[in-house]
């Protein structure tokens, strides 16, 4: 069972947050959504990198503060490597 | 007393001075307090005690551990039957009643065993290859096959026991209570850190508890671990728990463990009977030793066959003999201890055969000083006894040790002990899927490199040091080192420590002991004892191309059986790999999955059955509803009255009563459940402008509105009214079933995509309970109970709501309708709603109030073609398919979905629409779910455009009404389909959706 | 050709110690080209390899395995086989699979042990109720066999079953499909490896690809931990790992791996001899012959390419399931599992054309994949002979996530497997 920090809350058992799944995906705006194609649509919509490493993906602190936040996480280790807030860029991992 | 002839006149930790009684197999023994079932059984002379699961091989006990494979034993009768429960950790009790299983029609005699005879024939994945004929024979054949598998019989009564959970937290984490985990745990305990240390035996000791003489700090093994014992008591931040498994290691940390709290006492114990238990640590110390790895002999499965170490433990910890006369057959020292114990006993050791070329190690020189004979560079070849061993043919090893030569020697026994080395219990380790390597001095696995984030360290026997001195250092080191590393820095005091082992000499890996007959076709060499998995088989598997060790485990099922190959599994993967001529770890490892040992259905679900299984909600005023006859119905976690039945009604008249009596003068339901929203904040109108289809900004303070959400996708995803409480604030209701959904969405959308949008969300769904008065007479009743406000559609008109009192309960009233019919929606404080319903009854008694369930409520709304979301919808309608074209805001930039209904396939005129369905047979009720054709044919398949989603019969329109989804269904109106169910076909007209044109409108 | 298996050969071979059994597949040096490769040996892909040899007679064929052949969730499902769905596409599908099912033991001449012990779907509320009669309904005029139960009948069927009115959801019905039932799924793959390899397709175990040749847009050939393999045509077929090898071949999927937990108890005699599901309270559980009782329920919901999931999951379907079967409390959890699935928004298979001339895919079969086995396989090694996708198949291409015409199983499965 993942051990998530939550940002407001501290460390808790996975079981009270709920998965949020990849993070990081903006809405297109409406000029975008005027002018985008089906498929780009499609693309926001549905496509998505469940990559096989680390994944940034958002989380809800849903049987607690409720609040979201987005994790970095290992896919394959299941290590979190970090949790920051909703809003924030993706950290660049690789230079740490 | 009956006698226990194999009882030792003296030694071992049982009490004697308690003799408890039990039955095996319907025959009652004594044993002693202290024992286990084996020991017992042991101890009475019982050496056959159960059938294997193919061959129904004769078997007796082979361990004295978790790792039994074939002592299974069903423990308790009626409900409370227990099969599979392996006879070395069945703690003996007055009382215990228990069963050999897999036999038919006994033990001694069971007619299975024709399976043995016919052994030849039914190699591993013989099954693959058979019973193919005829095409469906099959089913026919699989029911034999059934019935000859399984193992113990599963009781059919419910389970009468309850179960506990629980979650624990600490520093340091021990699994193991031998000298090295009572060294780890003393050590961080000693230092301050919190600690638990687990042991699945009755009491601590571990290893120790089957030793003879060894000593501790210069005392007797057992009174330091007593000691050990009373200090770990004293410290309050340490928990020590017996009888406890840790059966697996979770991600971060988590390890899983069962705790058996009444097993031992019977069922009349109070209290649960068993315990989960989550323990998070920080770190983790695995001291979870090792287990002793048989040899794979020939005929090494016969009643009296058992590991040298299992032996040892009979003797020394339970003062019992296996038997009388016992030859011993090793591979390595360790088996020499099990002679001298015996010796030491008194028990006769017949002769220790060694496989190796010229063993002269301490323990070997010890064992011939005390007369024992050691028959080296010998092999057993053979064991004779097919219930019991009776003796054991002895052959001389050729030079590579792959065969044997000269003569045979006999040598009569009726136990034979083997030790083919050691195994560390790596299955925690492995669990965190870390890896486990070879090491080739102890020609094992041993736990490699740990995962990042799995906090643990192996340490004595589980790593592969075997040392006590060792272990115990080892033991004190981790412990103390993870105290220290958690900043507890109180002295850790000094390891214990204890005198050398005697220098031992390698041992010699021997996978296979070969025999006067090629393998396979003289007697049988056993890997997997319970799975009755020959080196024949193995060598099969080879042949056929079965090559990895997944491969060979799923063809043979070998290490698949209720012991997972604890006792099999490396020497299975050493054949394999001998024959494909490869190193041990190049064929690789098997993978340890959890539970470390069966763990019980009835701990994981602990108390979390029958109406704890989900939670019940109930409305404020739902013993009103029961006192009043209702019956009710389950929707979402909700209990809502259904109909309410007066003496002699059925579910159809209750019903059609119901909404009558509401179309007609007024009803009143029972509405809290609808889910509820206060929404405030200067953008709460941008927001719902964003989260809805329609528009919102517009709409005034006193004011209602009906929306649909939608996904992102475009399908309906919600409805519900939404009210502008003030500028900056409203209320929003949503359906039942979406109450917590809609919530998450709204905060979803809110938090990650809008944050800088100033708008707040709270669930009110409990603070307000609702009753809405339907019908021409509502406003009459309502009349009589409200004050403050004027009810006149002039000053109070439908889509409005205002704030007033209700028999004299500060209320909030909404002019809503989901019936079409002039309707107010009350809502009022909970802890008033009781009153408020009562003063509502009987306010409307002059005009035959009627409380109506969901039931009616779904006719009243279906007459008036109002849809129910998750009913009508299915998460592919959008709210055009559903007729609402309308609402979609089109002078509105943006919402939620709007995108996706203009996708190629979304935006199609031609999609299913919501359509009124009237059958020509004005009588005839469609069922929910028919599906529609436009053309029947004589047989399926036939091309279906829709289904039904609501029918019901209308008191109100005299005639049956469904409503449906149909392909361009809004295209095809008047036009006659037909829905072929239940061997008819019925036709039907594709009509509108209000059905009630002559009826009251919703303004009346 | 192979030796023939039967209950002929096993005595003739029994006489013999069982010395003369030949292997049941190769173990070949890989060619440096194939007309076509199949990535991914697990049963989907080694029946592909099977049905582009048998049914197209391409022989030239390679099915590439990182591991070893079956051991993706072929290995690790509950090896249920139904084909109750609701949607004419996939039933249809589903169908065609269960059809082929019927007749594999004997076309593969490997007892699959396909039970056709019939397949219950318990509703517990009206809405359940609702729902299960709509797919009944559609299922029958599909052509496909369903009917509805009564209480009453469930008891009779499987009377250990909790049928009582009190219990927290109680059982109103139920939907069987009697042609549903479970099958042996180490079977499955061993059966179409033996007969691929009969017919000449090299299986290259240990063989694991890391990347497409890929010129103008068309695929060449792939990489390997064995060295570069050309190819004609290339089919994809990783369950759980789809995703990767995709963004090996630079598109993107609307897929996400997760985990998915099954166990089994200990063995016992038969005591359920009727696959039961319950979509409300998350369980299904079935027999095995060997006694086991096998249990699913609902993928873990975060990715994850750990075939680990999360204990609550377990603990849940355990809850329910000992309140379904009061008498199933004092059995044991003997192993526990997790496999990774790819799930689509839809929760249907994406089966076709990649935007790569000549890679194809077979994917997002969630936790639906092993009765699909040889259908799957049928249809997709049509479609990668043909160029063009298998009329079953049309329905599930890729571009169904830009139109919007999607399959979306999700409220008709409520849990999907």
């Amino acid at each position: 069972m993942l051990l998530i920090s939550c940002p407001y809350c501290g460390p808790r058992d996975e079981h009270e947050f709920s998965y949020g799944h990849e993070a990081h995906i903006a809405r297109p705006t409406l000029e975008q959504q005027q002018t985008m194609s089906d498929a780009e649509w499609a693309d926001y919509l549905f496509m998505r990198k469940n990559p096989k490493g680390v994944h940034f993906e958002r989380w809800v602190h849903s049987r607690g503060c409720r609040q979201w936040f987005n994790v970095a996480r290992h896919t394959v280790t299941h290590e979190i490597i970090k949790v920051y807030p909703m809003g924030e860029p993706a950290p660049n991992l690789e230079q740490k | 007393m009956s006698a226990q002839k194999n009882r030792l006149a003296t030694g071992g930790r049982i009490d004697r001075s308690r003799p408890v009684r039990f039955t095996f197999d319907g025959k009652a023994y004594y044993g002693y307090q202290g024992d286990s079932l084996a020991s017992a059984l042991l101890a009475n002379g019982v050496t056959l005690v159960g059938r294997s699961f193919k061959y129904h091989r004769p078997r007796g006990i082979v361990s004295a551990g978790a790792e039994e494979p074939n002592a299974l034993i069903e423990v308790g009768t009626g409900n409370r039957r227990e099969p599979n429960t392996r006879a070395p950790q069945i703690e003996l009790y007055d009382g215990l009643t228990t069963a050999s299983q897999n036999r038919w029609p006994s033990l001694d005699f069971d007619l299975g065993a024709v399976n043995s005879c016919l052994s030849r024939f039914f190699p591993s994945g013989f099954y693959y290859k058979t019973f193919k004929w005829p095409k469906d024979g099959w089913l026919f054949y699989e029911k034999f096959i059934r019935r000859m598998a399984g193992l113990g019989t599963g009781s059919t009564e419910a389970d009468p026991d309850r179960y506990d959970k629980v979650y624990g937290h600490c520093d340091v984490m021990v699994v193991g209570g031998g000298p090295a985990g009572i060294a780890a745990a003393l050590a961080a305990g000693r230092a301050g850190a919190r600690v638990v240390l687990v042991d699945e035996q009755s009491e601590l000791g571990g290893s120790l508890l089957s030793e003879r003489d060894r000593s501790i700090d210069g005392k007797p093994a057992m009174d330091w671990v007593a000691a050990a014992e009373a200090e770990l008591a004293a410290m309050p931040e340490v928990k020590v728990l017996t009888r406890t498994t840790a059966f697996a290691y979770l991600d971060a940390n988590m390890l899983s463990c069962v705790e058996r709290i009444t097993d031992h006492i019977g069922p009349n114990a109070s209290g649960p009977r068993q315990r989960l238990w989550r323990i998070r640590a920080r770190e983790v110390i695995l001291a979870t030793g090792s287990i002793e790895r048989p040899l794979v002999y020939s005929d090494n499965d016969r009643p009296g066959c058992m590991l040298a170490s299992a032996g040892r433990t009979y003797v020394n910890r339970y003062g019992t003999a296996p038997g009388q006369r016992v030859v011993i057959l090793t591979n390595n020292d360790t088996a020499y201890q099990t002679a001298l114990d015996f010796a030491a006993a008194g028990v006769s050791v017949a002769a220790v055969v060694d496989l190796r070329a010229n063993p002269q190690g301490a323990l070997v020189q010890a064992t011939r000083d005390k007369g024992i004979e050691v028959i080296a560079n010998s092999a057993i070849t053979h064991v004779k006894g097919a219930k019991q061993v009776k003796e054991v043919d002895v052959m001389s090893l050729s030079a590579d040790g792959k065969s044997v030569t000269g003569g045979v020697r006999h040598i009569y026994c009726d136990t034979v002990l083997s030790s083919g080395g050691w195994q560390p219990t790596v299955h925690l380790h492995s669990q965190t899927r870390a890896k486990v390597v070879w090491n080739e001095e102890l020609h094992a696995f041993v736990p490699g490199p740990v995962m990042p984030g799995q906090n643990n360290v192996s340490v004595g026997a589980a790593k592969g040091v075997f040392g006590l001195a060792d272990c115990l250092a080892e033991g004190h080191e981790a412990g103390a080192e993870a105290a220290r590393r958690f900043g507890f820095t109180n002295a850790a005091g000094s390891a214990a420590g204890a005198e050398a082992e005697p220098a031992a000499e390698p041992l010699r890996p021997m996978w296979i002991v070969p025999s006067d007959k090629p393998v396979g076709q003289g007697g049988k060499h056993f890997v997997d004892y319970q799975n009755d998995v020959t080196a024949a088989d193995v060598m099969l598997a080879h042949r056929e191309g079965y090559l990895s060790v997944e491969h060979l485990k799923r063809y043979t099922t070998m290490g698949m059986a209720t012991d997972q190959g604890k006792t099999s599994n490396v020497n299975a993967l050493a054949i394999m790999a001998g024959l494909r001529g490869m190193n041990i770890p190049e064929v690789g490892t098997t993978t340890f999955r959890p539970p470390y040992t069966p763990v019980t259905f009835g701990v994981f679900a602990g108390p979390d059955k029958g109406d704890f299984l989900d939670p019940i909600r109930k409305t404020p005023i739902h013993q009103w509803h029961a006192d009043h006859g209702a019956a009710f119905e389950c929707v979402g976690q909700w209990h809502r009255a259904w109909y309410y039945p007066k003496a002699g009604e059925s579910m159809h008249d209750a019903v059609n009563r119901e909404v009558k009596a509401t179309r007609d003068s007024v009803g009143i339901v029972d509405a809290s459940t609808l889910g509820k929203i206060d929404i405030q904040g200067p953008d709460a109108a941008w927001f719902l402008n964003m989260v809805y289809t329609n528009a919102w900004t517009k709409l005034e303070p006193g004011k209602c509105r009906y929306g649909f959400m939608c996904g992102e996708d475009g399908m309906v995803f919600d409805d519900g009214v939404t009210s502008r409480i003030a500028e900056n604030h409203f209320h929003m209701t949503t359906t039942t079933g979406g109450a917590a959904r809609v919530l998450s969405w709204l905060e979803e959308w809110h938090q990650c995509e809008w944050p800088d949008r100033k708008v707040y969300f709270t669930s009110v769904t409990e603070q307000w309970a609702v009753f809405a008065l339907n019908g021409p007479n509502s406003r009459k009743v309502l009349e009589k109970v409200v004050s403050g406000i004027d009810l006149s559609e002039e000053a109070f008109p439908f889509m409005s709501w205002r704030d007033c009192e209700v028999a004299g309960v500060k209320a909030r009233i909404f002019r809503i309708s989901f019936t079409g019919a002039l309707s107010f929606e009350v809502n009022v404080p909970p802890s008033y709603a009781l009153h408020v319903w009562r003063a509502l009854m009987s306010a409307g008694e002059e005009f035959n109030i009627t409380p109506y369930g969901t039931e009616a409520l779904h006719v009243l709304r279906a007459e008036k073609g109002f849809v129910i979301v998750g009913q009508e919808t299915d998460g592919t309608m959008t709210p055009q398919d559903l007729g609402f074209e309308w609402i979609i805001g089109k002078a509105k930039p943006d919402f939620i979905g709007r995108r996706s209904h203009l996708r190629s396939d979304t935006a199609r005129p031609d999609r299913k629409h919501l359509v009124g369905l009237l059958t020509e047979n004005p009588q005839e009720v469609l069922p929910e779910g028919a599906q529609i054709v436009e053309h029947v044919k004589d047989k399926p398949p036939m091309t279906m455009i829709g289904h039904v989603t609501s029918s019901y019969w209308s008191p109100n329109a005299n005639r049956s009404i469904a409503m449906a989804v149909i392909k361009n269904g809004r295209n095809r109106m008047g036009q006659t389909v037909y829905l072929p169910y239940d061997g008819k076909v019925v036709a039907a007209r594709i009509a509108k959706t209000d059905f009630l044109q002559d009826g009251a409108a919703a303004n009346a | 050709m192979k030796q023939n298996y039967s209950i002929f050969t096993l005595v003739r071979n029994a006489l013999n110690y069982h010395q003369d059994w030949q292997e049941a597949w190769r173990s070949p040096a890989p060619k440096p080209e194939y007309d076509v490769i199949v990535i991914g040996g697990g049963g989907h892909g080694l029946a592909t390899a099977y049905y582009l040899a048998k049914e197209h007679g391409i022989t030239n064929v390679a099915v590439l395995e990182k591991g070893w052949l079956g051991g993706g969730n072929t290995g690790r499902n509950t090896t249920i086989v139904r084909s109750n769905y609701l949607w004419d596409e996939s039933a249809h599908l589903y169908e065609h699979s269960l059809k082929l099912f019927e007749g594999l033991t004997q076309d593969l001449n490997y007892n699959v042990m396909f039970s056709q012990r019939g397949l219950m779907n318990l509703a517990h509320t009206q809405h359940d109720m609702q729902a299960l009669r709509r797919r009944v309904y559609a299922i029958q005029l599909n052509g496909i066999d369903s009917e509805i139960l009564t209480p009453e009948q469930i008891k009779e069927m499987v009377p250990i079953l909790d049928c009582s009115a009190t219990a927290r959801y109680p059982i109103m019905g139920a939907s069987l499909q009697r042609r549903g039932g479970v099958a042996r799924h180490d079977a499955v793959a061993w059966g179409f490896a033996r007969k691929a390899d009969e017919r000449g397709v090299d299986i290259l175990q240990n063989t694991e690809v890391t990347g497409f040749r890929i010129e103008n847009g068309v695929v060449k050939g792939v990489e390997t931990t064995r060295g570069p393999i050309g190819a004609k045509k290339v089919g994809i077929v990783v369950a759980g790992h789809s995703g990767v090898l995709a963004g090996m071949a630079g598109f993107r999927l609307p897929v996400e791996s997760h985990p998915l937990q099954a166990l089994v108890s200990e063995p016992i005699k038969p005591i359920l001899n009727t696959v039961v599901m319950s979509p409300q309270v998350h369980v299904y559980v079935s027999q095995s012959d060997k006694g086991e009782l096998v249990l699913g329920a609902g993928i873990d919901a975060y990715t994850s390419y750990a075939q680990v999931g999360s204990p609550f999951i377990i603990e849940n379907q355990l809850n329910a399931l000992t309140d379904l079967f009061p008498c199933f409390g004092r059995l044991r959890m003997l192993r526990q599992w997790g496999g990774i699935v790819d799930t689509c928004p839809d929760a249907s298979p994406i089966i076709g054309k990649t935007p790569v001339e000549n890679l194809f895919i077979n994917c997002g079969w969630g936790t639906g994949g092993f009765k699909a086995t040889p259908g799957s396989g049928n249809v997709f090694a049509h479609t990668i002979a043909r160029g063009e996708p298998h009329p079953l198949a049309v329905p599930f291409a890729l571009d169904r996530f830009t139109s919007g015409y999607l399959i979306d199983e999700h409220g008709a499965a409520g849990v999907a497997h």
